[in-house]
C-alpha cells in the first residue's frame, strides 16, 4: 500500500494505492454524492451519481476508479455537474413525493444527493413524472418492500450475496421494468430469505423498511441476549419500552450485523405474558414465588436425585461462562456426565 | 477422401472436390437464405429435383464424388443478398440469374437450360431502362459491389464442406499450420488494417495481440453473432451462406492467440443459421478440422454454439460473455480489465464479430497488402450493409470502405421507389444517427460517419423518403432502446424512458417549448453517464434528428403540425367538395363509419369519429383524388 497524493477540486489529499477516488475522498472527510455505494460492499457503479472528471478529460465514476499518483479530480466540472444533476432529476422524477410521511424522511440518501446537486422545482417540472404502481410486498412479518421507492441501486442484492451469502434476492425483469425480486418473483416470505434485515438497514431509501417502526427517544448500548455470540446492539428506547434494535457497528464481535432474532425479536421484552418471577407449583397450581424460595426448593429436590438419574440440558441463550458453570455443577455436584446443550448440532 | 490428416492433404482435397463438381454439366443453385425460403424457394428446389428426375437426369451429388458423370446438379446456396427479388435461382456454369422464381416457372427454366441453351427472359432481372440482365454481374445492384465476405454466400452449398473445399476453403489454415507462427499471423492481421466489424471498429490485430500476450489458461475465442439491430441481417446471411468461413477464421484466431475452446453466440431466432453451423461444425470435426490434432498437427480447438435468448444488450461483449456463463446479460461496469485479459469465465477471451472472422481466411490467402488496397487509409477492406426501408433494391450489399452514401443509395439501391424523394438515411441501427440529403456524399468509413454524428455500427442502413416524420423515427428508435435497456444504470434505464415520453408527447402535439433543450441536455447526459456503449449511443437518433431536422421538431411543438403528415394526433383527413364525385368507396371502406354522404353527393368526414387511418385516401380513385391529408389538425366546428 504505497501512499499517493491526489488533488480533488484543488485540494491535495493523501491516499493509498488501491483505494478508489471515493474512498480517498471519504477518508479525508470530503463528500462526493453517491447512491449505490456502501462501505461494506464492493462498488457496483450503477447509480452514476458519483461521476467525476479525471485529469480534465475523462468522465469516470469515483466509486470504482482507482487513485493514481498526481491524479487531478474535479467534482464540479460543468459536464460532471450536468450528468450528475440529470441523473438525480431522473430518479426524483420517478420517485413518490411523499417525503413527509416517509419513514426515511431526513435520513434518506436520495434526499441528500438531491439537496447536494441543487434540485429545483423548476428543473423537475420539465420532466414527465412517472411513479411505479406495483403492489407492496408485505409478506414478510418484519419488513416491507415498496418498489415505488426503490432506486435499483442493488445494495440489498449485494448485501444478500456478499455479506450473508444467501442470495435470496436479485434483479428481476429488465430495463424500466427491472425490480428487486426473488426467484420466480414470488413474495419474499416464500423465498430463501432468512429475514436478517441486513438489506433493510443498508437501503438508501425506504424501499425496504422495518414494520411498526417507532422513533426512539434515546439509545442504550447492550449485548444481545439470544445466544452466546454476544452481538453488540443499540436498543432504541421510548419511555420505558424498547421500540427497536440496531446492530452496533463499533462492536468487534458483530461489526453491526445481526440475525433475525436479534434485530426483530425484541417484542418479548415488554410482552405481558413474559415470566418475570419464578413460579412454584402449590396444590397443583403454579404460584409466583420469591427467588430464595424457588432456589431452596430446587436444591432440596436436586439433592435427592444425584448420580445417573440426573441429566442437564443447557441453553444457548445464556453466556459461555454460565454454560461452563452448568457443566461443572452437573459433573462435580450432581455426579454425572449426562450434560448436553441445545446448540451443539 | 474423408479426412485432412496433414496440411498437405488439402490441395488434393480441393482438386478432388472441384473435379467432382466439374462433372456436372449444369448446376441449378436455389437460394436457401431465410428471405428466399420465406418466399417459397424450397418449393422451387423440390420441383427442380422432381422434374429433373422425371427426365431421368441424374441429380445425385453424392455420385459425383464417386467419379460418375452427371447431367445436372441441384443445390441450395446461401443468401445472394438481393432479397427484394427472391426467390433467386442461379444456373452454373453460365451464371444465369433468375429472380422471383416460382415452382410453376421451373419447367421453363429446365427446358431453356437443357434443351434450348437459352434463358427464360421473363425471369431475368429487368433494369430500369427496360433491358434484361442475364447474370448477376450485369445487375446494377451487384456490379457496384465488391464482395469478399459475401462472395461465396450465393455460390456454394453451405451444408456441404466439400463445396467449401472446392473454393479454396481451409487453404488459409493449412498455410499457417505449415508455415506461420502465431505472431506472424497476428502481424498479417495487423498489417491488413482490419477493424472489428461489430460496430466500434477496434483494430483487430491489436485485439489479437492483446489476447495472445494475456496470461491465463484456457483461452477462449468467441464469435459475436447476436445481431440485434432492427432491419439488420448481415451476420445471419454470412452464418447461413458460408458458415465454414467463420469457423475457419475462428480456428485461425485460436491458433494465433493460443485458445483451446471457442463459442459462437448466435440468436435462437436464427434457427437456420444454428442448423447450418451445427452441420458445418460436425463436418469440420469429421474432416479433422476441429477437435484434437487439427490436420494432424499439435493444435487442438473445439467449437460450441451458444444460442442467445434475444436480448439486444447481449450483443455488448461483456454482457455476451456473462450470458454464456449463464448469468444475467448485463454489461460489466468500467473501469474493468479488457475482455482479452479477463473475459469468459474470467479467462483471456478474443471476441470478434461474425464478419471480422469471415474476412480472415481471405486475408491470409491473399495477403495483407491486397486487403489494405481496398477501402480507405484508416478503414481498409469492405463493409457489409443490410439495405432496407424506402429503397428500390433492398437487400444485402458489400462495398469497399470509402464509397459514398449516394453511390450506395442511388447506384446500388436504385434510389427511392415510386418517384419518392430521399429524406434521410439511418446507419448503425438504433444506436446510429439519421443523416440528411446534404450529407449524401459522406464517405462510408468509421471516422467520417462518427464525425457526422452517426456510427458505422454493425451495418444496418435504413433509407427514408419524404413521407417519414423524423420525430416519429426518433421515437421509434428510442422505444427500441428503452425496451432493450438492461436497466442496471440510471441514465440509460430512466433517461431513455424520459426521452421516449417527451418524444411521444411531441408526436401527440403535447410538446412544450422547454422540451427541445431538455432533449438535448438529457441526450448528452445519457451519453456521458451510461455504463456501456449501448446506453452511451442510445440518444444518437435524438441528437442527429435534432441536429439535422430541428425544423420538424419545431413544427410539432409550436405549430402542432407534422410536416410529413405521419403523427396521427396532428393530422386530419378532409374531402374536397370540388373533387368528390360521391362514389361512396371511402364511406364503405371507413372502419369507424366516420364518412357520410349519399351516392353522387359530396361526402363529409366527421372529425370527431375519424381515427386518421387513411383508408379513405387510399380508396379514393386517383382520377378524383378528393381526399387530402392536412396538418395541423382541423379545428372541429362547434355546433
Amino acid at each position: 500500500m504505497n501512499p499517493v497524493t491526489i488533488t480533488i477540486d484543488g485540494l491535495a489529499i493523501p491516499a493509498q494505492e488501491g483505494m478508489t477516488i471515493l474512498q480517498a475522498a471519504q477518508a479525508n472527510g470530503l463528500y462526493i454524492p453517491n447512491l449505490c455505494n456502501h462501505p461494506d460492499l464492493d462498488p457496483a457503479g450503477l447509480c452514476r451519481v458519483c461521476v467525476v472528471k479525471i485529469d480534465d478529460w475523462k468522465i469516470a465514476i469515483s466509486c470504482k476508479q482507482p487513485v493514481k499518483e498526481g491524479m487531478v479530480v474535479s467534482t464540479e466540472d460543468p459536464e460532471v455537474q450536468r450528468v450528475r444533476k440529470n441523473t438525480v432529476e431522473l430518479l426524483v422524477a420517478n420517485h413518490p413525493m411523499t417525503c413527509l410521511t416517509c419513514e426515511r424522511d431526513g435520513n434518506c440518501e436520495l434526499q441528500r444527493v438531491a439537496r447536494y446537486v441543487g434540485l429545483e422545482p423548476t428543473d423537475l417540472n420539465r420532466y414527465r413524472r412517472s411513479v411505479r404502481s406495483l403492489p407492496m410486498d408485505r409478506s414478510n412479518p418484519f419488513f416491507e418492500i415498496d418498489h415505488a421507492k426503490c432506486i435499483l441501486c442493488g445494495i440489498c442484492v449485494r448485501t444478500c450475496d456478499e455479506i450473508q451469502n444467501i442470495n435470496a434476492i436479485d434483479f428481476v425483469k429488465r430495463g424500466v421494468a427491472s425490480l428487486i425480486g426473488t426467484m420466480g418473483n414470488k413474495p419474499i416470505a416464500e423465498s430463501r430469505c432468512e429475514s436478517c434485515g441486513e438489506c433493510v438497514v443498508r437501503c438508501p431509501t425506504a424501499a425496504l423498511s422495518p414494520r411498526h417502526r417507532v422513533q426512539p427517544m434515546r439509545e442504550v448500548k447492550s449485548i444481545c441476549s439470544y445466544c452466546g455470540v454476544g452481538c453488540g446492539i443499540r436498543l432504541g428506547v421510548r419511555g420505558d419500552q424498547i421500540v427497536g434494535v440496531q446492530g452496533d457497528r463499533e462492536n468487534p464481535v458483530n461489526g453491526g450485523s445481526l440475525c433475525v432474532k436479534g434485530r426483530f425479536g425484541y417484542h418479548f421484552i415488554n410482552h405481558p405474558e413474559r415470566l418475570q418471577k419464578p413460579l412454584v407449583r402449590k396444590d397443583g397450581e403454579l404460584v409466583e414465588a420469591e427467588w430464595d424460595e424457588a432456589l431452596d426448593l430446587i436444591a432440596e429436590k436436586f439433592s435427592q436425585h444425584k448420580g445417573e438419574q440426573f441429566a442437564a440440558l443447557a441453553s444457548a441463550r445464556i453466556t459461555n461462562e454460565d454454560n461452563y458453570l452448568i457443566q461443572k455443577f452437573t459433573r462435580a455436584v450432581m455426579g454425572t456426565n449426562t450434560i448436553d446443550h441445545c446448540a451443539r448440532l | 477422401m474423408n479426412a485432412i490428416n496433414t496440411p498437405a492433404d488439402l490441395g488434393p482435397m480441393r482438386d478432388y472436390c472441384q473435379a467432382a463438381l466439374g462433372r456436372q454439366k449444369v448446376r441449378f443453385l436455389v437460394c436457401a437464405g431465410t428471405g428466399c425460403i420465406a418466399g417459397g424457394s424450397m418449393a422451387v428446389y423440390q420441383e427442380l429435383q422432381r422434374l429433373l428426375s422425371e427426365r431421368d437426369i441424374n441429380v445425385d451429388v453424392e455420385l459425383l464424388y464417386e467419379g460418375k458423370e452427371s447431367d445436372a446438379g441441384v443445390g441450395t446456396s446461401g443468401c445472394h443478398g438481393f432479397c427484394q427479388m427472391g426467390p433467386l435461382v442461379r444456373v452454373e456454369p453460365t451464371g444465369t440469374f433468375y429472380t422471383r422464381v416460382k415452382a410453376a416457372d421451373v419447367p421453363d427454366i429446365i427446358t431453356a437450360t437443357l434443351d434450348e441453351n437459352s434463358e427464360v427472359e421473363r425471369l431475368l432481372f429487368k433494369n430500369p431502362d427496360g433491358s434484361r440482365s442475364v447474370t448477376e454481374h450485369d445487375v446494377p445492384f451487384y456490379n457496384r459491389q465488391q464482395r469478399i465476405v459475401l462472395d461465396k454466400c450465393g455460390t456454394i452449398n453451405p451444408e456441404d464442406i466439400r463445396d467449401y473445399f472446392a473454393v479454396d476453403g481451409y487453404q488459409a489454415l493449412a498455410e499457417i499450420l505449415q508455415h506461420l507462427s502465431p505472431m506472424e499471423v497476428i502481424d498479417i492481421v495487423t498489417a491488413s488494417g482490419l477493424r472489428g466489424r461489430g460496430g466500434a471498429g477496434f483494430p483487430a490485430g491489436r485485439k489479437w495481440l492483446g489476447c495472445h500476450k494475456a496470461g491465463g489458461s484456457p483461452k477462449y475465442v468467441v464469435c459475436n453473432g447476436d445481431e440485434g439491430d432492427p432491419g439488420a441481417f448481415m451476420d445471419r446471411s454470412v452464418l447461413e451462406g458460408n458458415p465454414l468461413a467463420v469457423i475457419e477464421g475462428m480456428t485461425i484466431a485460436a491458433y494465433s492467440v493460443g485458445a483451446r475452446y471457442g463459442y459462437i453466440y448466435v440468436r435462437a431466432e436464427y434457427p437456420l443459421a444454428v442448423v447450418r453451423l451445427q452441420k458445418a461444425i460436425e463436418q469440420a470435426k469429421q474432416y479433422r478440422l476441429l477437435g484434437e490434432n487439427i490436420m494432424g498437427v499439435d493444435f487442438d480447438f473445439d467449437l460450441y454454439i451458444f444460442q442467445g435468448a434475444g436480448a439486444f444488450v447481449c450483443g455488448e461483449s461483456t454482457a455476451l460473455t456473462l450470458s454464456i456463463e449463464g448469468k444475467r446479460g448485463m454489461p460489466r461496469v468500467a473501469p474493468r480489465p479488457r475482455t482479452t485479459e479477463v473475459g469468459l469465465w474470467d479467462k483471456p477471451t478474443l471476441l470478434n464479430n461474425v464478419k471480422t472472422y469471415a474476412f480472415i481466411p481471405d486475408i491470409i490467402r491473399r495477403g495483407a497488402d491486397w486487403f489494405k488496397s481496398i477501402g480507405t487509409e484508416s478503414s481498409s477492406g469492405t463493409a457489409v450493409f443490410a439495405l432496407t426501408g424506402h429503397i428500390a433494391n433492398s437487400g444485402l450489399i458489400e462495398v469497399p470502405m470509402g464509397i459514398t452514401l449516394r453511390e450506395i443509395i442511388y447506384d446500388i439501391g436504385g434510389g427511392i421507389p415510386h418517384g419518392g424523394t430521399f429524406k434521410a438515411v439511418q446507419t448503425g441501427g438504433p444506436s446510429g444517427g439519421c443523416l440528411p440529403a446534404s450529407l449524401l456524399d459522406t464517405p462510408i468509413d468509421y471516422d467520417s460517419l462518427d464525425e457526422a454524428g452517426s456510427i458505422m455500427g454493425s451495418g444496418g442502413m435504413v433509407i427514408m423518403d419524404e413521407n417519414t416524420c423524423m420525430v416519429d423515427v426518433a421515437r421509434y428508435f428510442l422505444q427500441f432502446t428503452e425496451e432493450e435497456s438492461c436497466g442496471q444504470c440510471v441514465p440509460c434505464r430512466l433517461g431513455t424512458k424520459q426521452l421516449l415520453e417527451i418524444l411521444k408527447d411531441i408526436c401527440k402535439g403535447k410538446g412544450r417549448k422547454a422540451d427541445l433543450d431538455l432533449l438535448y441536455e438529457l441526450s448528452h447526459s445519457v451519453h456521458g453517464g451510461s455504463v456501456c456503449g449501448l446506453g452511451q449511443t442510445a440518444a444518437n437518433p435524438v441528437l442527429t434528428t435534432l441536429r439535422y431536422f430541428k425544423d420538424e421538431y419545431e413544427a410539432h411543438i409550436f405549430e402542432k403540425r407534422c410536416p410529413a403528415k405521419v403523427c396521427k394526433d396532428l393530422i386530419s383527413f378532409r374531402i374536397d367538395e370540388e373533387k368528390c364525385a360521391g362514389c361512396t368507396l371511402c364511406a364503405r371502406a371507413c372502419p369507424v363509419s366516420a364518412i357520410t354522404g349519399e351516392k353522387k353527393q359530396v361526402h363529409v368526414i366527421d372529425q370527431s369519429i375519424c381515427i386518421q387511418c387513411g383508408v379513405c385516401k387510399e380508396k379514393c380513385p386517383t382520377k378524383f383524388s378528393a381526399v387530402e391529408c392536412v396538418s395541423p389538425k382541423l379545428v372541429m366546428e362547434v355546433a
